[in-house]
């Protein structure tokens, strides 16, 4: 087989000008910007550089009683009296304003990230001011979405957001929860805290009544406190299935509503009458976008015996001519990895892979000298019981297996404690109903992959969490049913 | 010496597990009281190994019936229905050998009967209701459906001991999921004698277990089994719904509370908690667009 020829791409960056980092910057706390109580900051980095991008305040226990106060009080003073059309209008504003700093929180998304300018621009800025222009309509009609029962919003919301997207988390949680009537404490990952902390800015210059939205930052502890404060009445978490277990168990026998969205090891499977190109293009999709740090990542590629063969050798060659480095260039395909701990955590699979004996493949580009990054990668003669095969590398790393009938895949599949994705690639109708309905999975992607929007629902079966955010079903963790 | 009448026949209360109604493997029994601290009966004291039979059976039993059409539940719950209201007299003198007064018992029956017919009737409603086409702004078709959950471990509420059990098992089983319910403690026969109307209704072996035993002994099995998706209790003690949601959070379990007063209005039954036991599934599929000199077809 011919490998496919290499163009030369001339550079192509984009300017960081737009991003306007400010040196530092303070907790968001019933609508101002106020010093932590500690005093303490923390640096936050461009992981392609390393270089420092700004300082961040780290918020205690005393700035999460603070931020949650506020947020009680503008529930009780403003928020829950105001008229939903109203509450509604606000939402509107807060998408519109995103929409027309998006290029700003583009740039800035990605210098923090290290995701590919082309993806922040192209997928996570516009999809998440999308996602406050869908909820934001919601507001006034949300007796509509209940068949036979009112609703009432819960209260007091606490949010945490992951590193992955930024961004558009912050908005999956915030959007339907002021939309139906809650006010918001919000926690962004500590290692890119600067599109959530831009979007509290843009909540400001939205003109939002004080302390309906409060964004406090800092590590994994500020956000332990916000699951152990008794005066929030939800948790949304977006992370590591191994968080949400902690944030579960903190929260059992307490009155707080909880949604989960954790980890994943998506099905992506190949039978041999799909459209081989576009399979290979869906399976690179589903495992390079975002450097593979994306929990519905299709990470375990399950491929028809009959087609494997030729299969891997086309994706291999496709594999050689991903673009990796600078995520400001917009030529770009894969980017920086988070962080360098997320670097050791894939480079430290990439060896349990070798060790349990299956074969590897990575691209053979070259990689910048600072920053972190990952050769795209791959292993193939990967056994279902394999670690790297059961575990969410969560990284430009593809676990690829076979298998000959409809039955075996559908049980290889299901063979995990997770269950946020899958996809499958055939010509066959009645064969993409058949399997998509034996997957247990929340999201299934037919001859497609990684696609999302905001009326679409997002959320996972088993491990992989509970509760689903987007759409009409994304409403109901934040609200209750109460007498009409 | 008086003269010799016919001497009653007692039965034997078992557990009902796969479609069987065995002994627990322990040995082990307990004595069930009447309201005058008479016992009646000896109720099966279950043990770990029984929980992971029952959870075990309730596994291997869900995939058919998660399989059968809503139509195809419908009949068979409704088939419940039928079975329980031919047993009304069992059922009522055995509420009231538990401290039932005759007419609290026929209530309870009565309303059970209703309750059943109610969640018949939505088997194959509850998806159009709650399925949704989702208006993507790309070229995809995408739509969310519900599905079952799985394996459902439940723990019956004390105080109802028919209508609670019927309240649990009715929903859960409606919407496509099978079960494991440890009946309540202390009046844990009507329990095991509706599972002799779940036996005689087509309900398929397994989909329905039922236990008797301790609650403090078993809970911790219940609801930390590793193959339980989802577990439903009443109004429990603070320090037993805590360890409930504790052991959950091992394996990212969805835990319920149901109100039990509500159980006994009209309240007590709807889709909603049908939906309580449901996952949504939200599928994606490219639409072909092809777009030529005089538009798209």
């Amino acid at each position: 087989m011919a490998t496919i020829k290499k163009w030369e791409y001339s550079p192509a960056p984009e300017s960081k000008e737009p991003a306007a980092i400010a040196n530092r910057y303070e907790l968001f706390i019933n609508g101002k910007w106020v010093r932590p109580t500690s005093r303490n900051y923390f640096n936050s980095i461009n992981p392609a550089t390393e270089e420092k991008l700004s300082e961040i305040a780290t918020a205690n226990e005393a700035d999460v009683n603070k931020a949650v106060q506020a947020a009680r009080q503008a529930y009780d003073k403003y928020w829950k009296k105001l008229p939903a059309a109203e509450r509604a209008k606000y939402i509107f504003r807060i998408a519109r304003i995103m929409q027309e700093r998006a290029r700003e929180l583009a740039v800035t998304e990605t210098l923090d990230g290290g995701k590919p300018i082309r993806e922040s621009r192209d997928f996570d800025i516009p999809t998440a001011a999308n996602h406050f222009f869908y909820y934001a309509g919601w507001a006034d009609k949300l007796n509509f979405a209940f068949p036979n029962k009112k609703v009432n919003s819960l209260g007091v919301v606490g949010q945490i957001t992951p590193w992955n997207f930024p961004l558009l988390m912050a908005a999956w949680k915030i959007a339907p929860a002021l939309a139906t009537g809650n006010t918001v404490v919000l926690k962004p990952a500590e290692t890119t805290s600067l599109t959530t902390i831009k979007l509290a800015e843009i909540i400001q210059e939205a003109d939002l009544p004080p302390g309906v939205v409060n964004v406090i930052t800092g590590a994994g502890q500020t956000g332990a406190w916000l699951t152990q404060h008794s005066n929030i009445d939800k948790i949304a978490f977006t992370g590591s299935t191994e968080v949400g277990r902690i944030i579960q168990r903190t929260l059992a026998g307490t009155h707080k509503k909880l949604t989960l969205e954790l980890g994943g090891k998506g099905a992506n499977i190949i039978f041999e009458d799909a459209p081989i190109d576009q399979a290979v293009e869906g399976v690179i999709n589903g495992i390079f976008f975002n450097q593979g740090h994306v929990c519905c990542a299709g990470s375990r590629v399950y491929v028809q015996e009959s087609i494997a063969k030729k299969f891997v050798q086309q994706l291999k060659n496709r594999i050689n001519t991903l673009l990796v480095g600078d995520p400001m260039d917009k030529n770009t395909d894969i980017g920086a990895i988070n962080s360098a701990q997320q670097l050791k955590t894939i480079q430290s699979y990439i060896k349990i892979g070798k060790a349990e004996g299956a074969d590897f493949f990575e691209s053979d580009c070259a990689l910048p000298k600072k920053g972190f990054f990952c050769k795209p990668s791959v292993f193939t003669n990967v056994a279902q019981s394999n670690r790297i095969a059961q575990e969410e590398i969560f990284g430009p790393v593809l676990c690829i297996l076979t298998f000959r009938t409809d039955e075996e895949v559908i049980e290889k599949a299901n063979n995990s404690p997770y269950g946020l994705s899958a996809g499958i690639w055939t010509d066959k109708g009645a064969r993409i109903f058949n399997i998509s309905k034996q997957i247990r999975a929340g999201v299934i992607w037919a001859n497609t992959y990684n696609l999302f929007d905001p009326t679409s629902p997002f959320g996972g079966y088993k491990e992989s969490g509970f509760g689903r955010e987007g759409g009409l079903q994304g409403l109901q963790p934040y609200v209750q049913f109460v007498k009409p | 010496m008086a003269k010799q009448s016919r001497l009653e026949v007692w039965k034997t209360y078992k557990n009902y597990v796969g479609g069987q109604f065995p002994r627990t493997e322990s040995g082990r029994s307990y004595a069930v009281k009447n309201a005058m601290g008479k016992t009646i009966a000896n109720a099966c004291q279950s043990s770990r190994k029984d929980v992971r039979d029952g959870i075990s059976a309730a596994r291997s039993a869900w995939s058919g019936w998660n399989n059968r059409s809503g139509f195809n539940r419908g009949q068979i719950l409704y088939r419940i229905a039928e079975m329980l209201e031919g047993r009304k007299k069992q059922l009522s003198d055995l509420l009231v050998s538990q401290g039932y007064t005759a007419a609290a018992a026929n209530r309870e029956i009565n309303r059970s009967v209703d309750r059943l017919i109610y969640y018949a009737g939505w088997c194959d409603k509850y998806q159009s209701l709650f399925s949704t086409v989702n208006p993507v702004a790309s070229a995809h078709y995408n739509f969310s459906v519900p599905e079952s959950m799985g394996v459902v471990g439940m723990l019956a509420p004390a105080n109802a001991s028919l209508l609670g059990v019927v309240s649990l098992i009715a929903p859960c089983i409606a919407g496509g999921n099978t079960c494991l319910i440890l009946a309540d403690q202390e009046k844990p026969l009507a329990a095991i004698s509706f599972a002799e109307v779940l036996h005689s209704a087509d309900v398929p072996g397994g989909v329905v277990n039922i236990l008797t035993g301790y609650q403090q002994e078993l809970i911790d099995w219940i609801s930390s089994h590793v193959d339980v998706n989802a577990v439903v209790c009443f109004d429990q003690e603070k320090a037993d719904w805590q360890k409930i949601q504790e052991n959950g959070a091992g394996h990212i379990k969805r835990t319920f509370q149901w109100n039990a007063k509500q159980m006994d209005t009209a309240d007590g039954q709807s889709p909603y908690f049908i939906m309580d036991l449901q996952e949504v599934k939200t599928t994606w599929h490219p639409i072909q667009t092809i777009v030529s000199k005089g538009g798209a077809y």
